[in-house]
């Protein structure tokens, strides 16, 4: 663990300090007294069994849930103080990958993707001439007008990851996205991921699976019991 | 601005078209609620002009004596008429009373013979009261009553009143109407309720059915009201639908009733239903818009608590 320098939090893109998170009163502890930084370009991975507290928090990063004590800083923001009309701005800048992908059922893969951007306000054109680019950078120009029920896991997730990132966010927020999907599925999400890393987007991913973090070879979170036991520069899975 | 109002619309038409069965069961239902609606103001119409029948045919008559000079009775005419309650006095001249005795027995040889034998006319004028509603005869009654027993003995103006032979018949019809529009009020309320109740359930749950969806806009980063506006649109759609569909449901069982209702109730609810078409419309479809309209904004609101 290193030891954090309070006045240079700023070159941090994300600082979680000394956050907690309990549920039903203090009986239930998802994670306790996390300390952490990710810089900007960093590609982390969080590993750690069911319940150690890694979607805890990934939901306290994009502010669907509060924690019970410290505080989570994006860039120098306080994401918790940030009122709620202003959520939605602030979540502009995250994309995020789940592993149910959490695709829009009524919406072809070009509307799902097109949505998030008309959320941000982009223009017709803009969508016209982006989605596209970003339905080839997962490599699915072909499946376009597809609706999510016409396609494959691995598909329908590249979906998620091209609508994650057509609002060019500065962070990726991807939630075990490769849980529900077969090895060469995994395997091209993965890919997906690290290309995006390389363009410069930083990634922080949640998983279970040991091939998908010694194949990236970049740093390691390993969570136990809500609390963070190790931190590798370029880990291995160890659990 | 116009951007976002754009894509909410297009994108609030063809969720309701994508979601076809959801968007039928929410008109389907709706449309019940609607037509449950109407039905009450087309019933409510039809008892308010029965009881108004019915009404109209109470009356007090007072019979003056045959002696009673005219300017007697012109004055407690005017006097009749200027009380509050007092909705129309009707005066029957002694000549007047004659002829229409004449009439009513024109078929009757034997009392028409009688009537000659007299020589004069032994029928007194008469006036006819209506009230503007049954519940005051009992206030224009005690007036009368004050007028006759402050006449002299000598020279009786007021011969007789028959309010207290049609007392109980009025009394009755009184307490019937009070009961029957006690009734339909609470009827009405009842079945408007259930409509607001049943409509906003089933829209509720349509919107249950999108909950993963609202969940999935929120975490692209798309504002309240983005959200809100393609679901509010379909609420609006459902009520629009619903609302001209229950009218069209209504026409046709509004033909078959209006012979019939004419005949007993001597007001045909077809002709009221197309002489007060824009104000049904604008009351049926507007009720409908608006349930819609409101119960998709409180059903996604749930939804769009963080």
């Amino acid at each position: 663990m290193c030891v954090v320098d309070y006045n240079s939090k700023a070159r941090f893109m994300i600082y979680f300090d000394k956050v907690s998170k309990w549920y039903s009163g203090g009986n239930s502890v998802a994670i306790e007294d996390i300390t952490f930084q990710v810089a900007p370009h960093e590609f982390v991975s969080i590993v750690g069994h069911s319940g150690a507290g890694k979607s805890t928090l990934l939901k306290l990063l994009i502010a669907e849930d509060k924690p019970s004590e410290g505080t989570v800083f994006y860039e120098s923001i306080d994401i918790h103080k940030i009122p709620r009309g202003k959520l939605p701005k602030y979540r502009r800048r995250i994309g995020t990958v789940f592993q149910d992908f959490k695709l829009l059922p009524h919406k072809t893969a070009f509307e799902n993707i097109a949505f998030a951007m008309e959320a941000n306000g982009r223009s017709d054109e803009e969508i016209a001439e982006n989605v596209p680019q970003a339905l080839a950078l997962v490599d699915l120009e072909d499946k376009i007008f597809n609706f999510p029920h016409e396609l494959s896991g691995g598909e329908k997730q590249r979906v998620a990851i091209a609508r994650a990132i057509v609002n060019q966010p500065d962070i990726i927020i991807a939630d075990e996205p490769t849980g529900n999907l077969d090895p060469i599925a995994t395997y091209e999400v993965v890919q997906i991921l690290k290309k995006i890393n390389d363009l410069g987007t930083t990634v922080i991913m949640t998983t279970h699976n040991k091939g998908v973090i010694d194949e990236l070879g970049r740093r390691v979170l390993t969570m136990d019991s809500g609390k963070i036991v190790r931190d590798d520069a370029s880990g291995k899975y160890v659990l | 601005m116009w951007v976002a109002f754009k894509r909410i619309i297009r994108s609030g038409g063809i969720g309701f078209w994508r979601n076809a069965f959801v968007s039928l069961s929410s008109v389907f239902v709706m449309t019940v609620a609607l037509f449950v609606i109407g039905s009450i103001m087309m019933i409510d119409q039809i008892l308010g002009a029965s009881l108004a029948q019915i009404e109209s045919k109470v009356d007090i008559n007072v019979y003056f004596t045959v002696e009673a000079p005219e300017s007697d009775i012109q004055a407690l005419q005017t006097r009749l008429e200027a009380l509050p309650e007092v909705a129309e006095v009707t005066y029957t001249s002694r000549e007047q009373a004659l002829a229409e005795f004449r009439e009513r027995h024109s078929g009757d040889e034997l009392t028409i013979q009688a009537l000659e034998e007299l020589g004069d006319n032994p029928l007194g004028a008469s006036l006819a009261i209506r009230a503007n509603n049954t519940g005051q005869y009992e206030g224009i009654a005690l007036f009368l009553d004050e007028q006759q027993s402050s006449e002299s003995p000598q020279a009786p103006v007021i011969d007789r009143v028959n309010f207290v032979k049609n007392r109980e018949a009025i009394d009755k019809l009184s307490s019937i109407i009070e009961v029957v529009e006690k009734a339909s009020i609470i009827a009405m309320l009842v079945l408007i309720v259930a409509a607001v109740a049943i409509t906003f359930n089933t829209i509720r749950l349509a919107i249950y059915t999108s909950r993963e969806e609202i969940s999935v806009m929120r975490l692209v980063g798309a504002s309240n009201t983005f959200i809100r506006g393609p679901f509010m649109l379909q609420g609006i759609l459902y009520g629009l639908v619903s609302g001209v569909l229950s009218l069209v449901i209504i026409y046709p069982i509004l033909i078959w009733l209006g012979p019939g209702t004419e005949s007993f109730f001597q007001f045909n609810i077809l002709s009221y239903f197309i002489g007060n078409f824009g104000h049904i419309f604008l009351i049926i479809v507007g009720s409908g818009v608006f349930l819609g309209l409101v119960s998709s904004a409180l059903a996604v609101s749930r939804y769009l608590r963080v």
